[in-house]
């Protein structure tokens, strides 16, 4: 059901309100407006297909945070049948801004990790905003260590503003969690998949996302910094900033699943439903299960050692700097 | 939490450069310093021990023996892939900071040795940029790091940074991921790996090569964490005690091995060598 609408949605809304009070208004009765019914739903789905080709990157960066979004465990119950939860870091707590476990994939076991944003205001907080501490990070290794025990691959599903940032998450070492969980992911001896469905946002999207198949969808984005962040390091520091300064940052970040593309750091751009993943979630999970079952049966032949030889070798070219004497 | 109310509000240290000129007041305990008598001293405050921040090419007169520094990959610039602009171009922002700074990039690398010891090192200069990782910086990590590994010599970086380079965006934020793949070949190839981390390291550069190390150091006093401080501030919406995200604070939290006194740093370091290789 969907519930919010962005303001660059609205046009839709009101269509689509319109269209449910004549379906209402003709039912029981002989007059016969399923004409007029026809024409608006035909109507409908040009506006949306003309707003949605022509997203810009901060709208593309509000559709990727928007309320109704798919998260990690809207994919999992989707694309995965079986899902057993594990929990914790056997550290210090379970930190539920990430969720991870094993699961079966077209019959093949596979763990599965990802951030976990919540729905509510109560269980946002539960989820921290998807925000994770270190423990969050350093649970989705130890799962993901799992995987290289048992020879299953990994499927990482990105999606948070950002790691925590507070105090216990200095005292408890966040930025060592993400250094080791960089380092570690580039060793794992299994194949690992990575998609950001949501929101990329820098190191602490980054933490869950070294893989050997990187994607994205198609309206997502991925960022060392977010547009906010980006506008008050440039412009203004006394917080007097609008959306127009967000849209600027966002157009000068390069940050949509298009850019990236064309920059090769993803692989390729996963389709969404027309009008975003929360348009419908069935349809966006086969598209996201179909890019992985495709990886699973490429990366399956490899030998470990040739899996993070090739690993490497990916980030390795991952570069934009040259020769000037 | 006691601690808590007593605290000072963190300030980064906004005037850290030194100013021109016979004498200097002390950034810590406000003291006026002579000049040269800092300089003696490696820029450590005689009355306070603060250590000041240095220069790369002063770090590296410090850290490696007399002319035995051999500077690598010194041509290296950056492509500018976002074509990024914001009051003004990047291109020009990197040619201002070249002029400032004297350097080509935030960082330098090479071979040199410490006692006699064949090293690799690598050291960032907070002053070129904020010391900001992107492609270059990143670049020269991982080539230095594996020509770490493929001489077998061990492998030093000394950290003084604001964490990725904003400029270069997605590139930038994927430099954390080459370089902690590299430091992982060193781990996986028994090559000793020595982090230094000096005031101020933070971002992407503490959360990749600069936590990283088999042995990390932090110099006295020195500002090292993920998120800033006053990030951390807007975000708890409370102050932050004084000693936070000092190297003291991260010993305490058994996040750092050692700190090390800027003149006892060379000396630490060549022991280390000594022991592990």
């Amino acid at each position: 059901m969907i519930k919010y609408f962005l303001d660059f949605e609205k046009p839709i809304e009101e269509l689509e309100s319109k269209i449910e009070e004549l379906k209402r208004l003709s039912n029981g009765k002989d007059i016969n407006i399923s004409e007029e019914v026809v024409k608006l739903e035909k109507k409908a789905k040009a506006l949306r297909s003309e707003i949605f080709s022509n997203l810009s990157p901060w709208q593309k960066t509000l559709l990727a945070r928007h309320p109704d979004r798919p998260y990690t465990i809207d994919y999992i119950h989707r694309i995965t049948s079986d899902f057993i939860e594990l929990h914790g870091d056997r550290r210090f707590a379970d930190d539920k801004a990430i969720v991870g476990g094993v699961a079966k994939l077209k019959n093949v076991p596979v763990i599965i990790v990802g951030h976990q944003k919540g729905r509510g205001t109560k269980e946002r907080i539960i989820r921290n905003f998807g925000q994770p501490h270190p423990e969050g990070y350093r649970k989705a290794l130890r799962i993901m260590k799992l995987a290289e025990k048992f020879n299953v691959p990994v499927i990482t599903l990105i999606d948070t503003p950002g790691a925590y940032p507070g105090v216990g998450a200095e005292e408890r070492g966040q930025a060592e969690a993400i250094a080791v969980n960089l380092m570690q992911m580039s060793r794992l001896r299994v194949p690992i998949i990575s998609i950001v469905i949501g929101e990329g946002g820098s190191g602490g999207a980054l933490a869950l996302g070294i893989s050997d198949r990187l994607f994205m969808l198609e309206h997502s984005v991925y960022s060392v910094i977010s547009p906010e962040g980006c506008a008050a390091i440039l412009w203004k520091k006394d917080g007097n900033l609008d959306a127009k300064d967000f849209s600027k940052a966002a157009d000068t970040l390069k940050l949509t699943a298009q850019d990236l593309l064309k920059f090769h750091i993803i692989d390729d751009v996963i389709p969404e439903p027309l009008g975003g993943a929360h348009r419908d979630i069935e349809k966006t999970s086969k598209n996201i299960s179909a890019r992985i079952l495709e990886s699973l049966r490429d990366l399956e032949t490899k030998s470990a050692d040739t899996l993070i030889d090739e690993r490497y070798e990916r980030l390795k070219r991952i570069s934009s700097c040259s020769e000037h004497s | 939490m006691a601690w808590f109310k007593k605290g000072k509000p963190v300030k980064a240290d906004k005037k850290v450069k030194i100013p021109e000129g016979s004498w200097v007041k002390c950034n810590n305990c406000k003291e006026i310093i002579y000049r040269q008598e800092l300089d003696k001293n490696v820029k450590v405050c005689p009355k306070c021990n603060y250590h000041f921040r240095i220069s790369a090419m002063e770090r590296l007169a410090l850290l490696v023996d007399d002319q035995s520094f051999h500077e690598l990959d010194v041509d290296l610039v950056s492509n500018d892939p976002l074509k990024f602009k914001d009051k003004k171009p990047y291109k020009e922002r990197l040619e201002e900071n070249r002029e400032k700074s004297g350097l080509r990039e935030a960082s330098v690398s090479g071979e040199a040795t410490i006692h006699g010891h064949q090293v690799v090192v690598v050291v960032l200069d907070f002053s070129f940029m904020g010391g900001s990782m992107g492609s270059v910086v990143g670049e020269k990590i991982l080539r230095a790091a594996e020509l770490a590994l493929e001489t077998k010599k061990p492998f030093i970086t000394v950290a003084s940074s604001g964490g990725a380079r904003m400029q270069e965006g997605i590139f930038s934020l994927m430099q954390m991921a080459r370089v902690s793949a590299v430091i992982a070949k060193l781990r996986d190839n028994g090559i000793l790996y020595i982090s230094i981390l000096a005031d101020p390291t933070f971002g992407g550069v503490t959360a990749s090569f600069a936590m990283l190390g088999d042995i990390i150091i932090g110099e006295p006093r020195s500002l090292v964490g993920f998120a800033g401080p006053r990030v951390i501030e807007q975000t708890i919406k409370k102050q932050l005690p004084e000693d936070f995200q000092r190297s003291e604070f991260l010993l305490d939290h058994g996040l750092i091995d050692k700190i090390v006194d800027r003149k006892e740093l060379k000396k630490t370091v060549a022991q280390l060598i000594e022991l592990l290789t």
